[in-house]
């Protein structure tokens, strides 16, 4: 069976038509990582009993003949910032070490419903920080493409499993660009639907107005398909939209010509590597050949998207994460006397640097004295960034750009330099903020055969036109 | 703005952190390197700009509604056993000694 080229079309009729069996696409799914994940590093946690019965489930369907739900069988990694009842959940970090969620994330609840079999938990950045998954408390993913490399963060053990076929997709989050530049960066599809299409309870929450759920995947049209089974209305996130959700999927073959696609010189100025710039004008220029037509927009207060998403990320983070303290089901400290002592020892020890880093930003930022200068005005620059792509979006249908200035640099190249590392966010970070949909797709390769990705964005709800024009994109590469 | 070793240690103690002095002396670095990046937000005038706290704010609320109307969307049907409908908005309000449609009126409890 070949790994590489299974789509979840591809599993779900090899195992409708009896070719395969679900059991047996997960044994083969867990032979690949055996083989190969102890040089990646992208499972933190193996999940093989419910894989196996969720397979066993699948299988008795297909020989009772009864039709396939649309996920049936196949293979997933769950980003472990998702909740999975029974399932270890660490938030890639040591405070959650034990931490055995006794519910599950509803974008999993669903992918189960409609038959996947999740392998087991991704690997990420610690809470989700950071940007090469580096920060991971466990031990660091490797880009596939090359071991020396970083895969991206902080969903790169999400995004490196689909580039080394150990899954057909995976879920993963994306608060500053977390889905689309480890997608980039691999040489996958990586999906962020708009803030509200899919709903975040049971997600371990970084910040909680710019956290998104999405699907990385080997095709455009894998990623419809999840987000059709993932995205709608849930009670249990009030900020989950009641918008209703298209077929993603019907849409993607309808035609881009006439498109009117927005390129906005400040993602194309000072700072983007040259073989970057190539490739995606390169990739833009066939978009024109398909039909679609270039018009030049700005987005003028991008140079100021870094410092508002730090200010506001790492704001509502110290508030989110105040709650691990040693009490309900965090690390607790050993040896502690008195209830202070424990919250902060336990802390602490359970925290890695950039968390800690981060936490104290968003303190500071928040507290007496600074609240107005720091956190209230970063506020008011995300309207303005807002304001921007509502201005650009009454002109243009969507927006192209590179997901991120390089391809995937070398691990241990950015992780002493915090500002590097959070620079390398510059074009993804502005989708988080204004809460519009985002796609990263592969559109080349470096000299040294890393990979680049083309980014479209899209007004929010209309993940549809930017997946239309991401298969249009791919059918034609 | 320049952060201080006291500040450091201040914001730690709110965030129930307990930093080591190793710890404590990166941070002052990175802080200071960071906030220095950060103040170029000041180069905007935002004097007549609403800040922006959530995004679905952008779409979900409708702020023309009042009262249960327009929380309507973050309700939910109740969903367990034996528990009975939230009361409405308006009935909860009914005997506040100031209130607007929607909330509760009090003195300012953050100080700034």
């Amino acid at each position: 069976m070949d790994l590489a080229a299974l789509t979840i079309d591809a599993a779900r009729s090899a195992i409708q038509e009896r070719k395969t069996t679900a059991a047996a696409l997960a044994e083969a799914h867990y032979v690949r990582i055996q083989k190969e994940d102890g040089q990646i590093g992208a499972f933190l946690t193996l999940s093989k009993e419910r894989a196996l019965e969720q397979a066993d489930r699948i299988d008795r369907m297909a020989a009772d003949g009864k039709p396939l739900p649309p996920l049936a069988g196949v293979p997933v990694g769950i980003k472990d910032v998702l909740s999975t009842r029974g399932v270890r959940t660490t938030a890639g970090s040591k405070i959650l070490d034990k931490y055995i969620p006794p519910y599950d994330s509803t974008a999993v609840a669903r992918m189960e419903a409609a038959g996947a079999v999740v392998l087991g938990k991704m690997n990420c950045d610690e809470f989700a920080m950071g940007s090469s998954n580096e920060n991971s408390a466990y031990h660091p993913v490797r880009n596939p493409r090359d071991l020396n490399r970083v895969p991206g963060g902080s969903s790169g053990g999400s995004a490196a499993a689909v580039a080394a076929d150990m899954a057909v997709v995976t879920l993963g989050s994306d608060t500053g660009g977390s889905i689309r530049q480890p997608a980039s960066f691999c040489g996958i599809v990586g999906l962020m639907p708009t803030y509200g299409r899919v709903s975040r309870y049971g997600l371990i929450a970084f910040a909680s107005s710019l956290d998104h759920i999405g699907p990385l995947a080997k095709t455009v049209k894998d990623a419809a398909i999840v987000l059709r089974t993932i995205a709608g209305r849930d009670p249990m996130d009030s900020t989950s939209a009641e918008v209703a959700v298209p077929d993603y999927v019907t849409e993607l073959d309808k035609p881009v010509r006439g498109l009117k696609l927005g390129m906005a010189k400040e993602y194309f100025g000072e700072g983007l590597g040259d073989e970057v710039r190539q490739a995606v004008e390169t990739a833009i220029d066939r978009l024109k050949q398909l039909g679609c037509e270039i018009i030049p927009v700005s987005l003028p207060h991008t140079p100021y998207a870094i410092p508002t998403y730090y200010l506001i990320a790492t704001a509502e983070a110290s508030s989110n994460l105040a709650r691990y303290d040693g009490v309900r089901y965090s690390h607790r400290a050993r040896g502690v006397k008195t209830l202070s002592e424990m919250y902060r020892r336990s802390r602490d020890e359970g925290f890695g640097a950039e968390v800690k880093r981060r936490i104290m930003l968003g303190t500071y930022a928040l507290s007496a004295g600074y609240y107005d200068a720091y956190y209230l005005k970063a506020q008011k620059v995300r309207t303005l960034l807002t304001r921007d792509f509502d201005e650009a979006f009454q002109k243009v249908d969507a927006i192209v750009t590179p997901t991120s200035p390089t391809a995937a640099f070398r691990l241990g190249e950015k992780s002493n330099d915090p500002l590097a590392m959070y620079l390398a966010d510059i074009y993804t970070v502005t989708a988080d903020l204004a809460g519009i949909p985002g796609i990263s797709i592969p559109c080349g390769q470096t000299s040294e055969k890393l990979p680049i990705g083309l980014q479209i964005l899209g007004k929010h709800f209309d993940e549809a036109t930017i997946l239309r024009i991401a298969h249009a994109y791919e059918q034609a590469a | 703005m320049k952060v201080t070793e006291k500040d450091v240690e201040y914001v730690a103690d709110l965030a129930n952190l307990d930093l080591t002095p190793e710890e404590r002396a990166g941070m002052l670095r990175d802080l200071n390197s960071i906030l220095d990046y950060v103040d170029r937000l000041s180069e905007l005038d935002t004097s007549n700009v609403p800040p922006m706290a959530q995004v679905s704010d952008h779409y979900s609320v409708d702020q023309g509604k009042q009262g249960s109307e327009r929380f309507a969307y973050a309700s939910r049907e109740d969903i367990l056993e034996g528990l009975r409908k939230s009361l409405p908005h308006e009935e909860a309000l009914a005997n506040a000694p100031d209130a607007d449609d929607n909330f509760f009126r009090v003195p300012k409890v953050i100080e700034r």
